[in-house]
Parts: structure tokens; sequence; C-alpha cells
């Protein structure tokens, strides 16, 4: 088993806030990990350090065999990670100025060099693939948030990432629209994607995660397989979390 | 008090031929100025986005001085004061293209800044994160919906420097008020002449405001 990420003692501040305490972990490839904790543990900054949108203090972490130093100061390394690295924001950030399907081809065309008849077949491909081909001559503003996020994946799926990091995918939702996301979701981790995933979905957790993390105030206190997690929390912090969550 | 007001609207349309003269002189201050000024004001507006301390330095600078001072004395330094370093005259035409393209500049480079600004911090990290580098993020990305965010302001800065260019003619440049002038001195019609001299300025400001909307209006399809 081999991990495609692998950090190493990770520590970062925001001034005087120390957001992640030696933070050490490793994925392996085709692993899906589910990281959950309150807002503010530090979650989302924990995924955002792995394709270096933030920059960390101290540590090393390597992704697919490409080492990010401290500071951000591994430029090159930084641009591998990042075209192997595929991320979903909760925001979803679709480009407003272009249509859904020249979203999902700008990274191929403009990274890798494909030819743009190609790059428009592979979006053709992808957007069908998450239900959306219809939509594809429209721009994100006219589509609803479901449908917005689910363009979101296909533009990363474009670069056929190694990993696929989810900040809180389906935080911004309605509803009603969650259950398509996780639907895309949940193929892509039948398929083997190696995925990072930050989220309040506790069921979604427990059925897609080969493993689920709970970090506290910057710091991963319990990881296990979901059963172990939601069933037998060992840690009186997580035991409090889920018992806050689970209620609902 | 009785005052007889006449309006003489055939002395009006007799300045119009002696008037229209001026136009292509108000024309080429006001658009060569302006298109140098754009292209200042991204450089400027650019810089002062910079991480450099220092490169932001040299825009607040620029900003400082070309906003800070009338533009009237930017024409007349620049007519008057500039050949006395430089040992020799410059034309009017060109003291007036140069005024008009650094000081909208300053402008331009504080709607450039705030207009990028205004992009949502997630845009340039979806980019980023896409494996786009930060110039191919800028261009491909930032810039475009930027840029559609500072029409409404640029055309404001348009109106402004087409109306400026009326300054200039304290340098003798041949443009819509100096023409103005000069027939005056001999026709007396001050009220006529001068009412067509502003209806001439409405023509061209709204024209540019008309071009503008419409390319507001095409560039917010799908948004």
């Amino acid at each position: 088993m081999t991990a495609i990420v692998h950090m190493d003692k990770i520590n970062k501040h925001f001034g005087n806030l120390h957001v992640l305490k030696d933070v050490e972990l490793d994925v392996a490839a085709g692993e899906v990990v589910v990281i959950i904790g309150a807002s503010g543990s530090g979650k989302s900054t924990l995924i955002r350090c792995v394709n270096g949108l933030e920059a960390f203090q101290d540590g090393r972490i390597e992704v697919d065999g490409h080492a990010l130093a401290a500071h951000g100061k591994s430029h090159n390394a930084l641009k591998a990670v990042r075209t192997e690295v595929g991320m979903v924001f909760q925001q979803f950030n679709l480009f407003p100025h272009m249509n859904v399907r020249d979203n999902v081809s700008l990274a191929p065309i403009k990274v890798r060099g494909t030819d743009r008849p190609a790059a428009e077949k592979q979006a053709n491909a992808l957007l069908e693939r998450v239900n959306i081909l219809e939509q594809a001559d429209k721009y994100p503003g006219q589509l609803s948030g479901g449908q917005q996020q689910r363009v979101a994946i296909a533009r990363s799926l474009a670069m056929e990432p190694r990993l696929m990091l989810f900040d809180e995918p389906t935080s911004a939702l309605d509803p009603e629209m969650i259950g398509e996301v996780l639907d895309v979701m949940r193929e892509l981790a039948r398929e083997g994607m190696t995925m990072m995933i930050v989220t309040h979905e506790m069921s979604f957790a427990r059925e897609v995660a080969d493993r689920v993390i709970f970090i506290h105030q910057g710091a991963i206190v319990e990881q296990g397989r979901p059963e172990e997690i939601f069933d037998h929390p060992q840690h009186p912090r997580t035991q409090s979390f889920l018992a806050r969550v689970l209620k609902h | 008090m009785d005052v007889q007001f006449q309006f003489d609207w055939h002395a009006a349309f007799a300045s119009l031929p002696y008037l229209l003269e001026g136009i292509p002189w108000t024309l080429a201050i006001s658009f060569g100025g302006l298109a140098i000024g754009f292209v200042l004001g991204i450089l400027f507006g650019l810089l002062s986005l910079s991480p450099s301390r220092l490169l932001r330095w040299v825009a607040t600078a620029y900003i400082e001085i070309f906003r800070g001072t009338p533009v009237l004395v930017q024409v007349l330094f620049i007519f008057y004061g500039l050949p006395q370093i430089i040992g020799g005259p410059i034309d009017a035409l060109t003291a007036g293209i140069a005024a008009i393209a650094l000081n909208s500049a300053a402008y331009i480079s504080e709607i450039v800044r705030g207009g990028v600004q205004s992009i949502a911090r997630g845009q340039r990290e979806a980019g980023l994160s896409l494996g786009l580098s930060t110039p191919q993020t800028f261009r491909y990305i930032i810039w475009p919906q930027a840029l559609r965010r500072m029409i409404p302001a640029l055309g404001n800065q348009g109106i402004v420097s087409i109306k400026d260019t009326s300054l200039f003619s304290v340098i003798g440049v041949g443009e819509l008020v100096r023409q103005g002038q000069i027939y005056i001195a001999t026709t007396f019609n001050a009220l006529e002449t001068y009412f067509m001299v502003a209806m001439l300025y409405l023509v061209i400001t709204m024209s540019l405001s008309f071009a503008l909307r419409m390319l507001e209006r095409r560039g917010l399809v799908g948004q």
C-alpha cells in the first residue's frame, strides 16, 4: 500500500492561533478519508495544505512523490501537485464568465496543452458522467447549486487527478440538492478515486469512508474505520462531538 | 426691467461648420489620451496590486501626484514648462494627449485595482487548484471578470477626460472650445455658440455612454 499523501508533523499558525498541531497523516491510493470536527477545528485548513492553497510553517507534505516545503517555498512541486490534485469547494467557485463546457475544458487546454476539440469532447463525456450534459452551453449563474457543484466536480476530473479534495462540498446547498452531489461522489469512490473529504454529512461519511478522522483544535484526536468512530468513539472529545451532531 | 431674451437659431447653426472643425482635435486628444491612459492605468493598477512594497509605493506615488494636481496645471507644465528642460517645443496636440493620458491613468489605475480586488478569492483558488499558473489565473479568470465590473467606472472616467480637453483651449490647440472662442471673437454670438459647443460635447459623451452600455449588456450575458 503506497501513500499518495504523506503529512509529516505539520504545524500551522494564523498569527497567535495554532491551527494545525503536529498533524501526521498518510492517505493510501484508492482510500477515501473523511475528516470531521467542529467548525474552526482546522479540517478545511488541513486539506487546503495538501494542494498548497494554505502554507504551513513547519513540517513536510509529500503528494505523489512531490515534496511541499514549509512557507510555500517549493514552486515546481506546487505546480506539479496542483495539476494532479483536484479540489471541490464549498462555494463551487465556477468561472461565471464561461459556459459550463468552457469551465471544464479550460485547464486541460491551458495547463496540459490539449487541443480544443479533444478537450471539449472530454468535457462532454465528463458532463455526461455527472448527468448534466444538457446544460453544457449554459452559464453557471443559470444553474442550481447542486448542478453547479456537479460541474465543479467534472471540472476537477478533467485534469485526471490522482487525488480529489472536497472542502464541505454540500454545505452551501439546499437540502434537496445534497443527494445529487453525494451520488456523484459515491460513484467516484466506487471507481477507486483517492479522496479526502471534509463534510458534515455523517451518514454519507459512514457509508463511503474507509477511514474517518476526528480533528479537534488543530490536532487529530482519533481515527479509524467509520463503524469504530461512529459506534464506539474512544476519546471524550469525539464522543461529545458525535453526540451533538448525530442528535439531529 | 425688461430684458429682451432672443435665442437666434440661425446664428447657432451658422457657428456649426466652424465648431465642427474642432471635433477631430477634441476626439484625438480625448481618445488618444484615454487609450494611452488605459494602458498606463492597467500598468499602475497592477503595480498597486503587486506583492512588492516598492512597486506598490511607485504606483501610489504616481496616483497621488497625477490625481492630486489639476489637469490644467499638468498641461501648462507640459506645454510651457517641459520645453525648457528638453530644449525644444512640444506641439499642443502632443501636450494635450500626454496630459489626458497621465491624468486619466491615475484614476484608471484605481479603477483597475478596485475591479481586480472585487473578484472573490475563491476564483483565484479555483484557478490555482486546477494547475493554472498565477499569470494564467489572472489572464483567463480574474481579468475578464474584473474588466466587466470596471466598465461603468471607466465610462465615467472617459466622460470626465473628454470634458477636461475643453481646458486645453489655453494652449491654443484648435479643439471645440477654442474654435468657439475664435468664432465668438468675430461674431459676438456667445450665447448661441457656447450653446452649440455644449451640445456637441453632449453628443460625444452620450455616444460614449451608449456604446459602453451596449458593451456592458453584452458582457453581462449569463452572469
